[in-house]
């Protein structure tokens, strides 16, 4: 206990010295999905405030993540049985970010140290939860998972992306791609100085969907019966105005 | 042209999807298959989640049999009653087929055993249908005409039908029993089952090949209707936006799949058909002989919105 609070005396010495806070905004407050949505771009820019001239001594750095709503996730491993490829090994993941980004204005070892990495959940392994299903090669599937995720631009590390001038201003762009999964997505700023997190901003992206898109899923979520037997009527309304549309033609 | 899916929670290209829609109606009108298992495949592929794509093209299935059949019920190239027959064998095959689906899907085996499934029950038919549709062929060119009606043990059984359409008189229980396990298999393997029920129609019950692709399609409709309702009120899985592109493709395709149907003969489209299942063999044995370049899958937890 008395170890803790003298922890907290220094931290809150050390605070002063670089009272330096974020002040952000962005392009979008919110992301509205329609039947045509291809991929969206949100721009996050913002400012440095101070109270006492830029220190000099050690460089200002810039770390912004934006993390969509998680979800679980099953990850499965073919393996050779009895001369055939099948899905044999597998993992549970209880919570994986559907989108993830990490965005730095340096290299990123240079702009967080892995305690604080650790301590604000900062890069994508930090944002999976409870991974379960044999831990000796738990590590091989989160990677999987990474690699897949990162081809299809849903997990992105964009080191040196965010441009900072003069210690103050700072901007970056990140770009959602089109299968974009609906929910709050999460934006933090965070300033660093020789890795540690000095400030830490944090605001939310609404990602929703608007129209048909969102009458479909809410009815196929609240009435999903009711919504199964409608997409059959589609179906055969469809399959039967197709066939007398071509008799008509023959005719 | 790009569209989002609410449900699959992909943005997919609008052309790709009526395009296996449509190339899927055609096969559909030609042979009285569903093409289930040929869209959803096709469907993973273009990067829809697996769940999704089953689910939905049941649905697609259930339109293009629709659009199949009443070209068929308009050339009276429909048996009513058999179709009713193998129906109530089917439903009641479809309905225990879910339950060991379940089952399987406990035991994280069902990937496996949908593959095996495939793999056996396509292998034997498309070799059965092209070996004896190259005989049948064979003789046609020699002139001498392809004996019709066979006297097997079918016949030696109770409970006799007329069913004037297929010009038979035969007992209900071959009919009842192979659209029961048609109906299991169907349930398992995600898909209508015309594919099987098509050869046993022909072979097993020596029903006349004009009438067994109206009759299959028939039967199909009520069997994949009621797995696109049992999917959507289970699993939440069926994408309407998805559906109807994939319809409008369809529909279009089973008609003029019914038109190239109409000009080929009936040993010609048979040949078709086993070819096609035969490469669609050789593709699965293939995937599960090689080494994939991906080892590792992401599969989503049902009732989580995929």
């Amino acid at each position: 206990m008395r170890m803790l609070v003298a922890v907290f005396v220094y931290l809150s010495t050390l605070l002063p010295v670089w009272a330096e806070d974020v002040v952000a905004g962005f392009s979008q407050d919110s992301i509205s999905i329609t039947t045509n949505f291809s991929g969206s771009e949100i721009l996050i820019f913002g400012a440095v405030r101070r109270e006492a001239p830029i220190a000099r001594d050690t460089n200002l750095e810039v770390v912004v993540t934006v993390s969509g709503p998680s979800r679980p996730v099953t990850m499965r491993r073919k393996e050779r049985f009895g001369g055939i490829w099948i899905n044999r090994a597998f993992a549970h993941i209880d919570a994986a970010p559907t989108f993830y980004a990490v965005a730095t204005s340096a290299p990123y070892r240079d702009t967080i140290s892995s305690v604080s990495d650790v301590l604000y959940s900062i890069s994508l392994p930090r944002a999976f939860r409870n991974v379960a299903g044999g831990a000796d090669h738990a590590s091989g599937f989160l990677e999987a998972l990474a690699r897949l995720r990162a081809e299809e631009g849903l997990y992105q590390i964009n080191e040196n992306s965010i441009d900072l001038r003069e210690d103050t201003l700072f901007s970056t762009s990140i770009a959602l791609p089109a299968n974009l999964v609906e929910g709050d997505y999460l934006v933090r700023i965070f300033l660093t100085r020789e890795g540690r997190v000095i400030s830490a901003h944090e605001n939310t992206i609404a990602v929703r969907k608007v129209g048909i898109e969102r009458a479909a899923y809410r009815l196929a979520n609240e009435q999903p019966l009711l919504y199964g037997f409608l997409a059959l009527l589609i179906a055969i309304a469809v399959g039967w105005l197709v066939s007398a549309l071509f008799r008509m033609i023959r005719a | 042209m790009q569209i989002y899916l609410p449900i699959a929670e992909v943005s997919v290209d609008a052309f790709a999807i009526l395009g296996i829609g449509g190339l899927v109606g055609i096969l559909s009108g030609m042979f009285g298959v569903g093409g289930g298992f040929l869209i959803t495949p096709m469907l993973f592929f273009i990067g829809i989640p697996p769940a999704v794509a089953v689910a939905t093209s049941a649905s697609q299935v259930v339109a293009s049999s629709v659009s199949g059949v009443m070209a068929h019920l308009k050339r009276r190239t429909v048996d009513l009653r058999m179709g009713l027959v193998l129906l109530i064998g089917g439903l009641i095959g479809a309905g225990a087929g879910v339950q060991l689906f379940a089952i399987l899907r406990a035991m994280g085996q069902v990937d496996l055993v949908v593959q095996i499934s495939y793999v056996v029950f396509l292998g034997i038919i498309g070799s059965m249908m092209f070996v004896e549709s190259i005989r049948a062929l064979r003789k046609s060119r020699h002139g001498s005409a392809p004996k019709r009606r066979k006297h097997n043990w079918i016949h030696a059984l109770p409970f006799k039908m007329k069913f004037r359409v297929s010009g038979l008189y035969i007992s209900v229980i071959p009919p009842l029993v192979a659209g029961a396990l048609v109906g299991l298999l169907a349930a398992i393997m995600g898909v209508g089952g015309g594919f099987i029920m098509v050869p046993v129609m022909i072979y097993l019950l020596g029903m006349p090949t004009k009438v067994v692709v109206g009759t299959s399609l028939f039967q199909i409709i009520f069997v994949t209707g009621f797995a696109t309702v049992m999917h959507a009120a289970t699993n939440r899985t069926v994408d309407i936006v998805l559906a109807v592109v994939l319809l409008v493709g369809g529909a279009i395709g089973a008609q003029v799949g019914t038109l190239i149907g109409t000009k080929l003969r009936a040993e010609q489209l048979r040949i078709l058909l086993a070819s096609l299942v035969l490469i669609v063999v050789a593709k699965l044995v293939f995937d599960v002989l090689v080494e994939p370049a991906e080892l590792y899958s992401i599969s989503y937890q049902a009732g989580v919105g995929l």
